[in-house]
């Protein structure tokens, strides 16, 4: 604990990282962004949070390193299976009637999410007519996407989540083994589009039926939470829905009075008015 | 120590692995008294979003048992249950954080990630427990909270249905005390007076 960052010193970097390179930590919640500061010294072996704060100062190539390493990228396909259950029987179903489905991933880090979507969309034949947008702030991440290669090793996992998302399917047939990885399906990524957003300082780009979100907010403090959930609802047509992560929740947010949980308690609301 | 007969101790971290279940049932019923006090209990546990535990929990004691969501407000009385999958930080003293990074000592919830970060809040005022389990997890931690100068309980090795992880600790640091697995409820009961 000795080398944890002290407070002061995560200021100093936080106010560094905005006046030279313009990304904003300064309402990420603190207790985690101090880890991942602590855990960046110990990987690339500062010695001291000067020696730190020298390197982010005189080396903007170690910008990108930064960012990729401050936020959070753990990510698994169909994380939550009972979450990805209730899209296919409850969301889907409704999303079958639009001429045309719309839908944000918004923080989605490696992909791995937006591949399950494809999936669960390819699976009710409504693929053809769907968009996925892809968007993280971390440009290293989301490279993967447009790659649509996934550690080989995940896919036992991934292939029991897809089983208890009610996937009827043999799961290796969406992909391609080779060597340690895993390729997607071509087919999926056709309709994904990837681009960097910061849900920080970016504005709403577009209208979407469908929103994801999912362990994002929990590395936001209260008053960027309430921000980026304005944001989605600014994002979200009427009778559009917002998928959280487990443990998030829109209750005492500004837009809670507008959206309606769905009966079953999953983290997923629709926008009714 | 001129502060009354008012406990210093404003939380009390337990930390559980394989075996431990028994005592923390045993630790939850005997300190319901402690009103003024919050809890935090992390065990390694399977990622279903299940309610067996705070159902188990609450069954022993008079006391709020709930597992923690995003940014809640950390109230004395509770007694607070890491949600599996998920790391459980403090921001300060009033608020709770969740974090879904990577797993430490393979574990997530990890025992060392919720035990550093209470030391570095609660200082003097954090009593940590490490209790049964197969894994190093909670050694770190224990020493952390140790080192802030809080007070640490670990459960003793010898009799513990998996000494491993107590061991951990007491090999890395100098806990206060060592205590059976069913002494620790009552030592709490009077440490937290």
């Amino acid at each position: 604990m000795e080398n944890s960052v002290k407070d002061e010193e995560l200021d100093l970097l936080l106010d560094e990282l905005f006046r030279s390179y313009g990304y904003d930590f300064t309402n990420y919640a603190r207790a985690s962004l101090k880890r991942r500061v602590s855990r960046l010294m110990i990987i690339d072996r500062f010695p001291s949070f000067a020696e730190l704060l020298y390197r982010v100062r005189q080396d903007p190539a170690y910008l990108t390193r930064m960012v990729e390493e401050l936020t959070v990228n753990v990510t698994e396909m169909f994380r939550d299976p009972q979450v990805f259950k209730t899209i296919r029987e409850e969301v889907l179903p409704i999303l079958a009637t639009h001429p045309f489905i719309r839908i944000w991933h918004a923080g989605c880090a490696t992909g791995e999410e937006v591949y399950s979507m494809a999936i669960l969309l390819d699976e009710a034949n409504l693929l053809h007519k769907s968009l996925l947008y892809a968007t993280d702030l971390n440009p290293t991440a989301i490279e993967n996407i447009r790659k649509g290669v996934f550690p080989i090793s995940e896919m036992k996992q991934y292939s029991e989540n897809y089983i208890l998302s009610g996937g009827k399917h043999d799961f290796s047939k969406y992909y391609t083994a080779k060597y340690n990885w895993a390729k997607f399906d071509d087919r999926l990524k056709a309709k994904m589009i990837v681009a960097t957003h910061n849900l920080v300082s970016d504005r709403s780009f577009n209208e979407f039926v469908l929103i994801f979100c999912r362990n994002v907010l929990i590395y936001f403090d209260k008053y960027l939470q309430d921000n980026v959930l304005t944001l989605f609802d600014d994002s979200l047509e009427k009778l559009g829905f917002l998928v959280l992560g487990s443990k998030e929740n829109l209750r005492f947010s500004p837009i809670a009075r507008k959206f309606k949980q769905l009966e079953n308690r999953e983290r997923i609301w629709r926008k009714v008015m | 120590m001129a502060e009354g007969d008012v406990s210093k101790y404003r939380m009390v971290v337990i930390g559980g692995s394989a075996g431990s279940l028994d005592s923390i049932l045993k630790i939850v019923a005997a300190v319901q008294e402690a009103v003024d006090v919050a809890f935090v209990v992390v065990v390694h546990r399977g990622k279903s979003g299940d309610s067996i535990l705070t159902d188990l929990l609450s069954s022993q004691t008079k006391l709020v048992v709930k597992e923690v969501e995003d940014k809640e407000l950390i109230l004395p009385g509770t007694i607070y249950i890491a949600p599996p999958d998920y790391h459980l930080l403090l921001e300060n003293e009033y608020t709770f954080s969740l974090d879904a990074s990577e797993k430490v000592h393979y574990s997530r919830p990890s025992i060392d990630v919720t035990f550093e970060s209470a030391a570095l809040v609660y200082g003097p005022a954090l009593v940590g427990v490490l209790l049964s389990g197969a894994n190093a997890d909670g050694a770190v931690g224990l020493k952390n909270i140790a080192d802030a100068g809080g007070f640490t309980i670990a459960q003793q090795p010898a009799t513990a249905e998996v000494g491993y992880m107590p061991q951990q600790a007491i090999n890395l640091t100098k806990v206060s005390v060592i205590l059976e697995g069913e002494d620790i409820g009552i030592f709490l009961k009077t440490l937290l007076k």
